[in-house]
């Protein structure tokens, strides 16, 4: 038990830290440069320069340039055109095609947006050929100048460790609650306790404050392990964390102890958890956006704690918001554990 | 192999590695007899009674049961025997008839045959309401019955019993052992371990294990009289200081 | 052969009784594809942005209509100042904000250039980036407009998306949920219930009986094979018909491949049996050591290449990964064995591996 209350947190937050990332790095990309001009070079050796992509060349697109999309060893083919820079300087129209794998859509959107930006920026400093209609009429523009606040370097990993400590604290509350309560069912050590002298309630309170405190224990050493090696920042204050923190294993705890009341053994226990757990994560924004999921699946989120405690850590930690600035999500955690917790507790007394 | 023994051991040897299991044991049992094999835990009992039932392979020796040897036709061995294990080892998620369905199609017993010879069972036990309960629902007296007939319901040669009171009340295993007097009565060879002393009392000869060897065997009353015992717990301790003694 | 019917009579006895298992056994699946189908998008809608208008002129106006009539953003609410921006963000009221710098339409007659800032909450990085490149090219555009003669320059890139056009999302998760349920079911699921028969002392009897090991061995498979096959074929109807993903390559080539997996997955299953001596060592084995990561390190969800070089090395002893690249290139992309043979070579020498262990762990444990 106890190593896996301590080495689990490391394990995970290492593990899934690293392997859970939907940042675009170092993603193979094949460039056709038809056009051989100083322009289609300069574009080329930008590629080369990002941090986003590996670049590979190919003089002409043809089946052995699908042959590289089609097995993977690509993800994306830009061609350039022929006569690029002269269309381009001369204000003809003219088109970049990019063909890219789009079996991972989220990954294939994310390509077309660096691969554009990429494009843009270095052709925005092109001077067009002088011809009447340019000495007229000046060229307008509107300056856009990003801020990336929060989180300035687009730190992946910054957005993903909050998400693994969600998961990793809602563990501990549900998992490991319900998994020894059952145990102790199906051991049958609950009729000896059923016999001492011992209130319900101070068996139930016995089995379940330990978890909170484990619960705690490991959000801290992860948000340990986090500061320290991925340089996760903590803008809010310590006391916000603490307090949110101990209401959502409130609420955790006592899904976990409901789990148990309904479940006979251990394996029953364990594939119902998997089922709410899989739902809660998939839709809990942990890994996607909840902001681009359709309305009725925001609504049942809703029901969902771990979508509440998903907003509150990522705006704790990363944006320094406190109980106020998240009140909303305040009284919605504190009215689900009050709630479950009875529900729970009084299914618990009529079943046992 | 003499006619009316159904058990035949000779100087078997059984070693894991350094270790000797079963030192050069001699025994035989007879057709129809309940043999008792008794031994402190890790004496060996476990080790010879896999090697009977042709879940093991001797090192050495020679093994005969129900006419089959235990080298070369272990598979003719299972065929002919029944076992029945400590734990009443029945599955809780299926009924009483599935199981003994189950059991009995796995011991290739032929659908039709299964059908009477399960109807003969209920009228026997008076089951009629319970052959369709969850195993799980079971007293455990209850269990321990279904277990054995489920154990000899193909009719095997002999049948291995491997402590199968332990946790049952005594009048319970009264009613038990009423069961093995009738499986015997028909035929069928009962070989038994048991930790309860008064049980051994019951068999009609029995032999005590220890460290790896038989170090008694004859009938309840022939060991009283060697050792000068008033009962079988009495042999027992005698026999467990003899060893020390030494 | 009557033996073995029995035997298998009491394994689909045991599996059905299991009422609560079994649901949430086909529930996974369903819910798993339907969320992944309905709920999680690739596209960016609505999100939310607010302004700050430092100016407040006809032209900052359109600016915002323009962006507020766009598909992927909704204009929520005005500010008056940055630390009315930093609360609004701080409550996850909005994801982004605009912010126009004062005189800007005087500005921008004038000088022929204006400025605006594009605040992003980057503590979703993708999504700010999105956000950023879509309100970029909305204000672009709108320079362009207001220039209607030409602009600078005339370029634009198209893309193509191959393989799946409309960057449906089931594409990815299709095959994945495949290979997770394929793995559930069959190693998970028979594992525990080999071992289940070890810990109530069953085993004992079965192998007292006449049943031959191998017997009792396929007998337990059988079912778990049977059941995942049900299974893979309804996601792939399912995936088929609610989501359009296609079929493109041989169905008999995908059956195969389908196959050898769960062939694969089996031989983990009887391994871990082997190992593991109650159902809760089994269970938390096959959680840790299969679910995790066939879900975290196959390409299911997140791109291998991606990783750091140790895990892009670990990812190669997943089986998972390998099913998938195949399914993907059968069923995505049309291909058939030529170009799948490398990955069935490996996923049978795993099964062999896995078998070679567990029948010699076995042995010694008979001798």
């Amino acid at each position: 038990m106890i190593p896996i209350i301590f080495i689990m947190p490391f394990v995970q937050t290492l593990i899934l830290v690293y392997a859970a990332t939907l940042e675009l790095k170092n993603t193979n990309i094949t460039i056709v440069d038809l056009d051989h001009s100083v322009i289609s070079q300069t574009l080329c050796s930008k590629f080369e320069a990002s941090p986003f992509f590996n670049v590979n060349f190919e003089s002409g697109y043809d089946d052995d340039t699908e042959y590289l999309l089609l097995t993977e060893k690509t993800k994306a083919v830009l061609i350039i055109p022929e006569n690029f820079e002269n269309d381009l300087k001369s204000g003809i129209k003219t088109q970049l095609q990019l063909n890219i794998n789009a079996i991972d859509g989220q990954g294939a959107g994310l390509i077309s947006i660096y691969v554009n930006q990429t494009i843009l920026s270095q052709l925005s400093n092109v001077k067009p050929f002088a011809n009447k209609t340019n000495l007229q009429v000046m060229p307008a523009k509107i300056n856009a100048n990003s801020r990336f606040w929060y989180n300035e370097t687009l730190n992946f990993k910054h957005f993903m460790l909050p998400g693994i400590l969600t998961i990793l604290v809602s563990m501990i509350g549900i998992f490991l609650t319900s998994l020894n309560l059952v145990r102790e069912k199906e051991m049958g050590t609950i009729e000896q306790i059923n016999v001492t002298p011992i209130k319900k309630w101070q068996f139930i309170a016995g089995k379940l404050i330990p978890f909170w405190i484990i619960g705690l224990l490991v959000l801290g050493i992860g948000i340990g392990i986090g500061i320290v090696l991925f340089d996760l920042p903590f803008r809010g204050s310590l006391l916000t964390m603490f307090v949110f923190t101990c209401l959502y294993l409130i609420t955790s705890i006592a899904l976990g102890l409901l789990i148990s009341d309904f479940a006979s053994t251990q394996q029953q226990a364990m594939f119902t958890i998997f089922f709410f757990f899989l739902i809660f994560v998939l839709m809990g924004g942990i890994f996607t956006s909840v902001e681009s999921m359709p309305e009725w699946a925001q609504n049942i989120n809703k029901i969902n704690p771990m979508y509440y405690f998903m907003k509150i850590i990522r705006s704790v930690l990363l944006k320094g918001a406190t109980v106020f600035d998240l009140i909303n999500e305040f009284f919605a955690l504190l009215g689900y554990g009050i709630l479950a917790l009875v529900v729970a507790v009084w299914q618990y007394r009529k079943v046992n | 192999m003499s006619e009316e023994n159904i058990i035949e051991v000779k100087n078997l040897v059984k070693k894991f590695g350094n270790f000797t299991a079963n030192d050069n044991l001699n025994f035989s049992v007879r057709k129809s007899e309940i043999f008792g094999f008794l031994g402190a835990n890790g004496a060996g009992k476990t080790t010879a009674i896999k090697i009977l039932c042709g879940l093991l392979l001797p090192t050495s020796g020679e093994v005969n049961v129900a006419g089959f040897d235990a080298f070369k036709q272990r598979n003719m061995i299972k065929k002919n025997i029944g076992y029945m294990s400590q734990g009443f080892s029945l599955y809780e998620d299926l009924t009483v008839k599935e199981n003994i369905e189950f059991y009995a199609g796995i011991y290739g017993v032929k659908r039709s045959v299964i059908k009477t010879r399960l109807n003969e069972l209920v009228e026997k036990l008076h089951i009629h309401e319970l052959k369709d309960e969850f195993v799980k629902d079971l007293p455990l007296g209850w269990k321990q019955k279904i277990a054995f007939s489920v154990a000899i319901f193909h009719k095997p040669q002999v049948v291995f019993l491997d402590e199968p009171t332990s946790g049952v009340d005594p009048i319970t295993r009264r009613q038990f052992w009423d069961l093995i007097y009738e499986a015997v009565d028909d035929g069928i060879t009962a070989f038994i371990t048991t930790h309860y002393m008064d049980e051994a009392e019951y068999c009609d000869r029995i032999s005590i294990m220890v460290d790896g060897k038989i170090d008694a065997m004859g009938t309840p009353t022939e060991l009283k009289r060697l050792y000068n015992a008033q009962n079988m717990d009495d042999v027992f301790v005698k026999l467990a200081r003899k060893q020390e003694i030494i | 052969m009557n033996r073995f019917l029995a035997f298998l009579t009491k394994e689909f006895l045991h599996i059905f009784r299991d009422v609560r298992t079994m649901m949430i056994l086909f529930l996974i699946p369903v819910f798993q594809i339907l969320i992944f189908g309905y709920v999680i998008k690739n596209e960016v809608r609505d999100a939310k942005v607010g302004v700050l208008d430092f100016s407040g002129d006809v032209m900052t106006a359109q600016i915002v209509s323009k962006l507020d009539a766009a598909n992927d953003i909704e204009i929520v609410d005005y500010y008056k100042n940055y630390s009315e921006i930093e609360s609004a963000f701080k409550a996850n009221k909005i994801k982004a904000a605009i912010v126009f710098e004062p005189n800007f339409a005087a500005t921008f007659v004038k000088e022929r250039e204006a400025n605006l800032q594009i605040i992003l909450d980057a503590s979703d990085p993708n999504l700010a980036n999105l956000l950023n490149s879509y309100i970029s090219a909305i204000s672009a555009n709108y320079a362009n407009e207001q220039k209607a003669s030409q602009a600078v320059i005339n370029v634009s890139i198209e893309p193509r998306m191959l393989y799946n056009e409309n960057l449906v999302s089931a594409y990815m998760f299709v095959p994945g949920t495949m290979a997770l349920i394929l793995m559930v079911i069959t190693a998970l699921m028979s594992s525990i219930s080999i071992v289940r028969e070890k810990e109530i002392g069953t085993m004992e009897i079965l192998l007292v009986s006449p049943l031959k090991p191998i017997q009792i061995i396929l007998g337990k498979l059988a079912p778990y094979a049977i059941l995942s096959i049900v299974n893979a074929i309804s996601i792939i109807i399912i995936g088929n018909f609610v989501f359009g993903v296609p079929i493109l390559g041989s169905p008999i080539v995908l059956l195969i491949l389908s196959f050898i997996f769960i062939l694969m997955a089996l031989s983990l299953g009887l391994l871990i049996s082997n190992i593991a001596k109650t159902q809760q060592v089994a269970m938390f084995i096959s959680m840790f050591g299969l679910l995790l990561p066939t879900m975290l390190l196959s390409g299911f969800i997140f791109p291998i290449e991606n990783m750091p070089v140790a895990l892009q090395y670990f990812s190669y002893i997943v089986p998972a990964k390998y099913f998938l690249i195949a399914l993907k290139s059968v069923m995505l992309k049309g291909l058939g064995f030529a170009f799948i043979w490398k990955e069935l070579l490996v996923l049978l020498g795993m099964t062999s591996l896995f078998i070679g262990i567990s029948v010699k762990k076995f042995k010694i444990r008979l001798d």
